[in-house]
């Protein structure tokens, strides 16, 4: 008996998403956001939210309308400023919402640590750096290091290109980017995918993210929106 | 040390990511920065099938990416660390984010070109923040890629719009990087830098010392 969900709406996939939740939403630019589930989440209406992402929103799709209804108190992400981020821009400027920028790299890898059970780890990234300041250093055989702590998800909002009815997934091309790191570092991982296939139809050797990280999963319209003016 | 200049004018950025272009090592492992370093990408040596002749890494999941897609190629799930939507090449694969940086920081990769405002003689790189008041920060993978690769590049041009040079004793911008960068190539030269500071390798439509003349970073210890 798998205990992973497979839910018929997006409605329920995000059912009990309490207000101050941390959320670890997947995509880069718009490759793999989970447009739908987070339609769902602005409609459910969790508010005051913690967003971990690597952009802060493209035009106003997905990240950008969550932020545009003032569900979402604080970011951390690697690269919120892009041509078409002036949903973000303009709350930032107005401080109407938080920002941690964390190189990207260590955003990945912390919460990588979070998934695997690593109480923190010492990274060479940003050493020197105005990023840097504030953290514990420590020279490892001659080189420089600093102290990074994992970051933990209350759910982890992504997009998966097929999911077996276990809720094991395999993800389509760059869109994979963040979601198979976010899965395993969120309490609770709502995946949204292009189609739910029996298990037993993918193949074990191509699966990307084993059910165990997988808790709940709806089924969705493909929906693809590219970066306008990215150059 | 050299006396003349290679060429009789300064470079443009096409001219100059070519030069860039024909230092790589055929078959390294290769990646290019968002902005002027995606240009190189155009000048690198091709195959009878048109693939280049080296290993392009994007940060966001991806080796073996191939060019800028175009009209029906174009899919939403396959973009660049620029979010421009580019096509596979033979033998590409895909990975995702917590990979892609340990490829870098690990040193697996060959060669990194990176775009910056300033760059010291001591090879560390400015290239994230201007540090101007009012400005989103904003850092992407570029921390990680100054310290990610086994050469890290900097392509640029020399001087600043009001003149002033990029190439500078110590960065005044906040840092991306310390003691990171290897070699710089701009419109007027080609330097190496390391700990005892910047060597001229070649200028262009500037002499050395005319170069000096122009660049405080370069007049004080020339190795």
């Amino acid at each position: 008996m798998a205990r992973t969900s497979i839910l018929a709406t997006t409605d329920q996939a995000v059912a009990g998403i309490e207000d101050a939740s941390t959320i670890l939403i997947g995509g880069f630019g718009l490759a793999g956001m989970p447009f739908d589930l987070i339609d769902a989440l602005i409609r459910q209406g969790a508010k005051d939210l913690t967003i971990v992402a690597n952009n802060a929103g493209n035009a106003e799709v997905g990240l950008a309308a969550l932020l545009k209804a003032k569900r979402v108190r604080k970011i951390l992400c690697s690269f919120p400023r892009q041509v078409d981020s002036y949903v973000f821009d303009e709350l930032y400027r107005e401080g109407k919402i938080e920002l941690e920028v964390v190189p990207q790299g260590n955003l990945a890898e912390r919460m990588r640590a979070a998934g695997a059970g690593i109480g923190a780890f010492f990274s060479p990234t940003a050493v020197g750096t105005p990023l840097a300041e504030g953290k514990e250093e420590r020279t490892i055989d001659g080189k420089r290091y600093i102290l990074e702590y994992p970051i933990r998800g209350d759910y982890a909002l992504i997009s998966a290109h097929q999911s077996d009815v276990m809720g094991n997934l395999v993800y389509r091309k760059t869109a994979r980017n963040f979601g198979p790191v976010m899965a395993t570092a969120a309490v609770t991982t709502i995946v949204q995918v292009n189609e739910i296939v029996p298990t037993g139809y993918l193949d074990p050797e191509s699966i990307i993210t084993p059910s165990i990280y997988v808790d709940r999963v709806v089924q969705t319209e493909a929906r693809h929106y590219t970066v306008r003016g990215a150059r | 040390m050299i006396a003349q200049a290679s060429t009789a004018a300064p470079l443009t950025m096409d001219q100059l990511a070519a030069v860039i272009a024909h230092d790589i090592p055929e078959g390294s492992y290769v990646n290019l920065g968002i902005g002027q370093p995606t240009k190189i990408a155009d000048h690198l040596p091709k195959d009878e099938s048109g693939n280049v002749n080296v290993i392009l890494h994007t940060e966001n999941g991806m080796l073996g990416m191939g060019r800028k897609a175009e009209g029906e190629e174009i899919d939403a799930d396959l973009t660049n660390a620029g979010k421009v939507p580019v096509v596979e090449t033979p033998g590409c694969s895909y990975f995702h984010h917590a990979d892609s940086f340990a490829m870098m920081r690990g040193g697996h990769l060959d060669v990194c070109v990176l775009g910056a405002f300033q760059v010291a003689t001591n090879g560390d790189l400015a290239n994230w923040s201007t540090g101007k008041s009012g400005d989103i920060p904003a850092v992407g993978g570029a921390m990680d890629l100054a310290i990610g690769a086994k050469d890290v590049f900097v392509m640029m041009s020399l001087f600043a719009k009001d003149g002033t040079p990029k190439l500078v004793q110590a960065c005044t911008m906040p840092l991306t990087g310390i003691g990171c960068v290897s070699r710089v190539y701009t419109d007027y030269g080609v330097f190496d830098l390391g700990p005892d500071g910047a060597r001229v390798r070649e200028t262009f439509g500037i002499t050395p010392d005319e170069l000096f003349a122009k660049v405080a970073a370069l007049q004080r210890e020339p190795r």
